[in-house]
């Protein structure tokens, strides 16, 4: 026992110094499956109450589809519960080759690895294929597993301004004398909810000898024609050196991750990437899972055309309320509140008309640019969308911001 | 202003503000805390410097603090040139 009291109190005053600093998170209990409509729990202790989801990465409604929780209780039976190995000892199943089969299809590569979470992806592929000789140059807003992931890599990190094309030429042009470039970007921004210009960044690595990564996390599934990703949304389907996505969003939301692109990159995650090396399997139930998943995207357009639909129909609704968004084409809508308190104070009050959202603050995104994303999902239908819109023009009125923009929104409550 | 404060303000204005935002940067603007640089991005800006002095920053000199300001960087410098 060598957790002392003076440990015991630094610990706690940290924790005290975050709660002072606005920072402190906490949980909301769910006690209902992940829907449109869920039970939740918020404050711990207090009744359970229902509201509508409007912050779920559940962007296709696969989360507790019929078909796919079939298709997992078949898998549970078939492959059951556990495979109590890494992939390259005897944690390789069948199903996991066909998923992985499945993905590249799907993404337009040459193959593709399963990987524990995308987190565990971003945080292994960077290290696995570049050394001291390469330049791996981001864009600022990249995920921060990618951060993490660059972090753990020897290769050179370079950044350039978000979605600056003329700053990204200026990188790559700066670092001509490395041996491979890496130009890293997130497909869509998860807090902006904003596409990268993957047309533009592909020219640009064909005209200085780079290579292209994009995290399609929120974009595999739905952006794009046929919900490829951004990748055929910007007209490049096949021209990405590599991929990493998620099967913890749209894909059924469980969990697992992957690493898709040039043949030769698998090989050397499958070598030397340490989460894919030293962490578990991806459970067969969920293997199963997402097979079935792939079916259905790969079979309708369905479920990412009712989400475009639903996105269009809430852009159009915020806007029409009055209600500052950030224009963009992914079904991730921020509503700018720019100050923190008014954004909590805000996602509180939603709360209380039976909409759930949260705010989103400093360190999260910029000073002065507090918000609460929106996210739409093919499980919504139009009623979840009027009610939810209701709730927020009344709550909107009571703050009196209704029609007013940026400048007038921060003259009122300040950042 | 001397040319070295002068040479890291003009880095910063290029390489972190964007075209639109008309904050002004001075010798004592927050970098750090005040959100105009991260520690992510804040990389570039250590190799500049670095370059530009014939250098190496160690990373325990390299803290959130010592590169809040262009003060504190200028200072940084100085010190390590001695
Ligand atoms: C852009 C991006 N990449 C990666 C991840 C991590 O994905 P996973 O939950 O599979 O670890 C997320 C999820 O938060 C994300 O938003």
């Amino acid at each position: 026992m060598a957790f002392s009291a003076a440990a015991r109190q630094f610990y706690q005053s940290e924790i005290e110094t975050i709660r002072e600093a606005g920072l402190f998170k906490e949980e909301r209990t769910i006690h209902s499956p992940q829907a449109a409509d869920i039970e939740v729990e918020f404050p711990a202790g207090s009744g359970v109450r229902k509201a509508i989801n409007m912050c779920a990465n559940n962007y296709l409604g696969l989360s507790s589809h019929p078909e796919v929780i079939a298709a997992a209780h078949a898998g549970l039976d078939s492959r059951g519960y556990g495979m109590s190995s890494v992939r390259f000892i005897c944690g390789t199943q069948d199903i996991h080759r066909e998923l992985e089969e499945r993905l590249t299809e799907f993404l337009g590569t040459e193959d593709t690895l399963l990987f524990p979470s995308c987190m565990d992806a971003n945080a292994g592929v960077f290290e696995a294929i570049l050394n001291d000789q390469d330049v791996m140059i981001a864009d600022r807003l990249v995920h921060a597993s990618i951060v993490d992931g660059m972090r753990l890599c020897k290769a050179m990190t370079d950044t350039f301004k978000h979605s600056d094309m003329g700053h990204l030429e200026e990188k790559l042009q700066e670092h001509q004398d490395k041996r491979f470039r890496l130009i890293i970007t997130d497909g869509v921004f998860s807090m902006d909810g904003d596409l990268a210009k993957i047309d533009e960044i592909v020219a640009l690595a064909e005209k200085y000898d780079a290579m292209v990564f994009s995290d399609e996390s929120h974009s595999t599934g739905f952006i794009g024609k046929t919900g490829r990703g951004v990748h055929e949304h910007c007209g490049v389907f096949g021209k990405m050196d590599i991929i990493t996505t998620t099967l913890g969003k749209a894909l059924g939301g469980a969990s697992g991750g992957c690493v898709s692109g040039k043949r030769e990159f698998i090989e050397m995650c499958r070598q030397r990437a340490r989460p894919y090396l030293f962490s578990n399997t991806v459970a067969p139930v969920i293997v199963a899972g997402a097979l079935k998943v792939m079916e259905i995207v790969m079979s309708s357009t369905e479920r990412r055309d009712k989400l475009e639909w639903n996105a269009n129909y809430w852009r159009k609704m915020m806007i029409e309320i009055g209600l500052d968004i950030k224009a963009g084409e992914s079904p991730i809508v921020p509503v700018m509140f720019y100050n923190a308190k008014l954004a909590q104070d805000f996602a509180r009050d939603l709360f209380a008309e039976g909409v759930y959202a949260v705010g989103f603050f400093f360190p999260v995104v910029p000073k002065g640019a507090a918000r609460i994303r929106t996210q739409l999902s093919a499980a919504h239908d139009q009623r979840h969308l009027d009610i939810a819109g209701e709730a927020f023009r009344k709550v909107g009125t009571k703050y009196g911001i209704l029609g007013k923009g940026k400048k007038e929104i921060i003259e009122m409550y300040g950042v | 202003m001397d040319e070295l404060t002068r040479s890291v303000i003009d880095y910063i204005k290029h390489e972190y503000i964007e075209a639109d935002d008309d904050r002004e940067l001075t010798a004592t603007t927050p970098l750090i805390s005040g959100g105009i640089v991260d520690s992510f991005s804040m990389i570039s800006l250590k190799r500049f410097i670095e370059k530009k002095n014939g250098i190496t920053i160690p990373d325990v000199e390299a803290s959130p603090e010592a590169f809040d300001t262009v003060k504190g960087i200028v200072a940084l410098v100085n010190k390590l040139k001695k």
